[in-house]
């Protein structure tokens, strides 16, 4: 790619240790194009966010006319962009500020139930004997692959009508009316979480040591017991693994939103709100920019600060297998 | 200042709701079988002690009943799984062999539909296409830079600019990319970022989102640029997991760089790279957010996922609806087969 090397240098190369000059010069040529092209590709991959960052901050007029570059020649600052779209009066300003604390109330029981639901079932599928263990946990793997969208309608038809069978109703539909929606959120996203919540458990559960387990039940310890005092701490990073994941995942998800929550301000979340602006207000920079960030920033946080739980985590999840 | 805390009060009851719940439910299971064990621990302890206080021979020893146990940790993910995804999996597969109400059989009617309708072949194309070039993009760009940062100072650094996309909605980052390809008419100055490079290259700015098939390939690259984080982190501990003594064996016989990535590097990061590959091609096959809130699947960009919730959510029309999810489902199923494959593979070499 660079310079091409006479024979003579290669051999002169192994006789003095890999120190003549064209392999030098070589090698320094080699790791410059390579530090460009690592540069050129964390710049592509920050640009955009950072330009929309520098945007939020702008003042209206400013942002529909200008490009924010130019703002590093004419830097005029506003916080006046995130106080309309959290806190503005008009019904199209964005009110986000609600959507906040939906998407909150939302993410957090969406993440223990699956957390703690999946843990006790790991620890069964690991560490219990029973007859059909094996096509259990085989069972609980496959359906990984199912994709949600295959459940969507039929859930939806089981939380607004219940279910009938030859005319007999088996199950009530549940009825639920303004922030009592919530709970087929909660539902609904426990469900589809369950099976990679437990896949991933399981693969740290099941790699504890089997002299730990047997020495615990040698003393009389019950399993419960020993779920709670010896493998639960043990697992603790695997636990905030799944925590990060499954909160990306249901703070970000715009799907099982949209079905389950609605539009309604009552319960839908920053996503909802936020595809709806752009949907309805593609030209309002002034509210999407700040929105955007607004429904990025907690998520940032969580992911900086745990990045360590959630790297182990997704290496667990996926090469391990 | 619109804010109401008292607009919030219901909802954060709910959430306490919600929470206590929580508590009742999983701290009332883990209760019950700390409890019940115990409870026949000591029956069977006042029986032995009545036993031998009277002579009379101990009682043998109950064999511990695992199953118990083991219905009581499952019971509630068991439970779920029924009901919120086995249940519903199968009753979509018979409506896609129901009409749009759900009332009347019609065979593979919503099947043929699929496949004749020209809107819907262009949006089965269309995810052709994604799935297609999202993992090979973003497998590709996330194994150069995983070798290119490798060891390089400030490692940590760039690899989390390249991650952080990952912890960004889809909807935040279909914003970030509307905001690139935004588009100002030609007397004014351009505040999208494509379109500037273009007019300062002597172009002329284009409406980027409305012309088929170009837009979308951009749209693709937003899906690009979520998943090469993924595909960075996965890769570049894989090749840190490389020998150490195999990499300095190469060194020492002279091999190249170049050489070094093909012939060391590539066979020992393998199988990595397929779990890379399937677990973006998944994950594209499913993509929604970002073709709804970009185009919402016009001026032909939509993909399968949109027109499932489309013809199901917004036209009412269940039957082809859950043919569309049966059909992705179909899709998905020949990639994880693959997969397991080639862990099987795997582990018999290993």
């Amino acid at each position: 790619m660079t310079t091409t090397t006479p024979p003579a240098a290669v051999g002169a190369q192994q006789t003095d240790g890999g120190t003549t000059r064209a392999s030098r010069v070589r090698k320094r040529l080699n790791s410059r194009t390579a530090t460009l092209v690592a540069i050129v590709i964390a710049v592509v991959w920050t640009i955009p966010t950072f330009g929309l960052f520098v945007s939020s901050f702008r003042p209206e007029p400013l942002l529909k006319t200008t490009g924010w570059w130019t703002f590093f020649q004419d830097p005029q600052f506003t916080l006046k962009n995130y106080q309309d779209v959290l806190f503005g009066q008009s019904a199209s300003s964005g009110q986000l500020a609600n959507y906040f604390v939906n998407s909150l109330v939302i993410t957090l029981p969406s993440v223990l139930f699956p957390l703690a639901f999946a843990a006790l079932a790991a620890y069964a599928l690991a560490w219990i004997n029973f007859r059909g263990r094996d096509w259990l946990y085989i069972a609980i793997f496959a359906l990984q692959i199912v994709p949600l969208q295959m459940a969507l309608v039929p859930l939806l038809s089981f939380f607004s009508r219940g279910v009938n069978l030859g005319g007999v109703t088996l199950l009530p539909a549940w009825n639920l009316d303004g922030a009592q929606n919530f709970a087929q959120v909660w539902f609904a996203h426990t469900c589809f979480a369950l099976p990679f919540a437990v896949f991933l458990l399981h693969n740290f559960i099941s790699q504890l040591p089997k002299d730990l387990m047997e020495a615990a039940r040698v003393d009389g310890a019950t399993h419960p017991k020993i779920f709670r005092t010896i493998v639960l701490p043990l697992v603790a990073p695997a636990l905030a693994a799944f925590a990060i994941f499954q909160f990306l995942w249901v703070w970000n998800d715009l799907l099982v939103a949209l079905i389950f929550a609605g539009g309604s301000d009552v319960t839908a979340p920053l996503t909802v709100r936020l595809a709806e602006l752009a949907g309805t207000r593609g030209n309002e920079w002034q509210r999407l920019t700040a929105g955007a960030f607004v429904s990025i920033v907690v998520p940032l946080i969580v992911f900086l600060s745990l990045q360590r739980y959630f790297v182990r985590g997704l290496l667990a999840g996926s090469v391990k297998g | 200042m619109n804010f109401d805390f008292a607009d919030q009060a219901p909802k954060l009851m709910m959430l306490l709701w919600g929470l206590v719940a929580f508590a009742v439910v999983v701290g009332g299971l883990l209760f019950v079988l700390d409890a019940v064990p115990s409870f026949f621990a000591r029956r069977r302890e006042a029986q032995l002690v009545a036993a031998s206080a009277s002579g009379a021979p101990l009682p043998r020893r109950p064999k511990q009943r695992e199953g118990f146990f083991a219905l009581f940790f499952l019971m509630p993910t068991v439970l779920l799984l029924l009901i919120g995804l086995v249940v519903p999996a199968i009753r979509t597969t018979l409506l896609s062999f129901m009409d749009g109400s759900s009332q009347n059989w019609v065979g593979l009617d919503n099947y043929r539909w699929m496949f004749a309708e020209d809107a819907i072949v262009r949006v089965l194309l269309n995810t052709l296409v994604w799935v297609t070039l999202v993992p090979l993009a973003a497998t590709a760009i996330g194994l150069i830079y995983a070798v290119l940062v490798d060891k390089a100072r400030l490692e940590a650094v760039a690899k989390s600019l390249i991650f952080m996309p990952m912890a960004i909605s889809f909807v935040g980052a279909a914003i970030i990319w509307r905001f690139v390809y935004a588009y100002r008419g030609e007397d004014q100055e351009q505040i999208g970022l494509l379109n500037q490079i273009v007019v300062s290259l002597g172009g002329e700015p284009r409406q980027w989102l409305l012309d088929s098939p170009l837009n979308t390939l951009l749209l693709i690259v937003i899906m690009v640029w979520i998943q090469a984080g993924f595909a960075m982190v996965v890769l570049s501990a894989a090749i840190k997991s490389i020998p150490a003594d195999i990499v300095e064996a190469a060194r020492l016989d002279g091999v190249s760089p170049w050489q070094m990535f093909w012939q060391i590097t590539m066979p020992s990061i393998r199988p990595a790279l397929i779990v890379v590959v399937v677990t973006i091609s998944i994950a594209t096959l499913k993509v929604f957010d970002i073709v709804r809130t970009t185009t919402n699947g016009n001026y032909d960009t939509s993909v399968i996922a949109n027109e499932m919730y489309n013809q199901a959510f917004r036209y009412g029309q269940n039957g082809q609806g859950s043919a569309l999810a049966v059909f992705l489902f179909v899709l998905v199923v020949p990639i994880v087969i693959f997969q397991i494959r080639n862990l099987r593979q795997q582990r018999r070499e290993g």
